[in-house]
């Protein structure tokens, strides 16, 4: 027995709330970060994402107050993503009890700003995602990076930009699968497999689970280390008691 | 008023989750998250965490002339070193060729590419991130967490002491590696109790509740 793959539920925040239709019986105020991310630890969750979707800058300081919540009652890592901009972004989602921080366009934008996060905060806190797109053609399969959401494409080698990301300090990198995303019908398993045989860093496999075998298959065929999944977990499809207890019949090693 | 507990503070990163924790578990307690070496030496407690590169950890511990203050609590006080902070109390880390606190005798070596291969046949990644189990080394601070619990860790540096009668704990990745160390009052972890649920905060609340005998 040694390290366990993790299940990571991912919550979406826009101004202080979560979206996503959360659909937990009995919860009292579905959008409330804080119950929901309670909820979710209790079902064994390994760690949380939170992603900060908020479009006005006016509201960008909510989640503040909302991870300095989360932390002092949920005693699992967190790991905030969303508007992270300069080292300071860091310096404050790190303050108020995240455990790492994910920096998508910005890394595009200021690769440095990787290489001075990690150097100031170390490496193990610094999560780079990755949204990452086929190219469509023939010859070997290739996959280009997108920011903006995914509406912007970049140009930049998406494998290329894992191992750049990785030489900068990144300590983990979650990899989001544009072509897979919202469309339920599993990771995009080689991209996955690419980015994990590629680099020496956890990879944490994302876009497309629409069932538990598409958990497994992540780190059975994409060998992913860790696998994010949003909505079959919020819409009460299944627990993440669940997709453990499915992963650990499918032979892999999970905490339960 | 007296500090039931500080944590030491040298400007490296997160300290509120494991102050959080540590209220969490202990309510009535006075924690207190300081670097400065008289509320250290006032302290009934001290939490030693550390996180990011052990080469600017050093740094900044000795910025704030924490050394002494460190070495005098660790001679008496109940003391937990986490992450780095278990680091730092041993002779010497391969991290940047860094000299560290010498309290326990040892060094800290980074996890090898070459071994970095799982039993079946898959690459290891680093940093080891993730839960993983903890073999306990019987000790009164694991007392009510079953042995072979999981832990949270994350780090790319473990620590090798030169004595095994100092290891009161061990994990595996691949090989097997000591993941906890104790001397007297002094008790350090490579995992973060703050971040690993049930079985983290019982170590933290056995740590409130921990009356080493000299």
């Amino acid at each position: 027995m040694g390290l366990a793959k993790r299940i990571i539920p991912c919550l979406d925040v826009t101004a202080g709330r979560v979206v996503k239709g959360v659909n937990f019986v009995e919860l009292k105020d579905a959008g409330d970060p804080v119950e929901i991310a309670r909820r979710y630890d209790e079902q064994g969750a390994d760690e949380l994402t939170f992603l900060d979707i908020t479009a006005s800058s006016d509201d960008r300081d909510l989640i503040l107050g909302i991870i300095e919540a989360v932390a002092a009652q949920v005693f699992i890592p967190l790991t905030v993503g969303g508007g992270v901009r300069a080292v300071e972004d860091v310096r404050r989602l790190l303050n108020a009890g995240a455990d790492k921080v994910s920096i998508n366009t910005s890394a595009v934008q200021n690769p440095q700003l990787v290489a001075d996060a990690s150097g100031r905060y170390g490496s193990q806190c610094i999560v780079v995602a990755v949204d990452a797109k086929r190219v469509p053609g023939d010859g070997p399969l290739r996959w280009e990076v997108y920011t903006h959401g995914g509406r912007r494409a970049t140009g930049l080698d998406a494998v290329e930009w894992g191992r750049r990301m990785q030489a900068l300090g990144a300590g983990e990198i979650l990899l989001t699968s544009m072509d897979r995303d919202g469309t339920r019908i599993g990771f995009d398993l080689e991209l996955t497999r690419a980015f994990s045989s590629a680099l020496d860093i956890p990879v944490i496999a994302s876009g497309g689970v629409g069932n538990l075998d598409h958990l497994a298959d992540g780190v059975i065929i994409g060998h992913a280390d860790a696998v994010l999944a949003a909505s079959i977990f919020h819409y009460g499809e299944y627990t993440v008691r669940q997709a453990k207890q499915h992963m650990a019949q499918r032979g892999i090693e999970v905490r339960l | 008023m007296s500090i039931d507990i500080a944590v030491i503070d040298y400007g490296m990163g997160n300290l509120r989750s494991v102050s959080k924790a540590i209220e969490h578990v202990a309510p009535g307690c006075r924690v207190v998250v300081t670097g400065d070496p008289r509320e250290v030496a006032a302290a009934a407690r001290v939490v030693f965490p550390g996180q990011g590169a052990m080469p600017d950890c050093m740094r900044e511990m000795e910025a704030r002339g924490l050394r002494r203050a460190l070495l005098d609590a660790a001679r008496d006080k109940p003391f937990l070193g986490i992450c780095i902070g278990l680091q730092m109390l041993f002779d010497h880390s391969e991290e940047g060729d860094t000299p560290g606190l010498g309290l326990l005798p040892g060094r800290v070596r980074r996890f090898p590419a070459e071994r970095m291969t799982g039993a079946d046949g898959s690459k290891l990644k680093v940093p080891h991130m993730g839960w993983n189990e903890v073999e306990q080394v019987p000790h009164v601070l694991w007392s009510g967490i079953p042995d072979r619990s999981r832990f949270y860790f994350v780090h790319s540096y473990y620590p090798e002491p030169a004595d095994e009668a100092l290891v009161a704990g061990w994990s595996r990745y691949p090989f097997r590696f000591a993941c906890a160390a104790a001397r007297g009052n002094v008790f350090a972890v490579q995992f973060h109790p703050e971040k690993s649920h049930d079985a983290g905060l019982r170590l933290l609340a056995n740590f409130v509740a921990w009356a080493p005998s000299a």
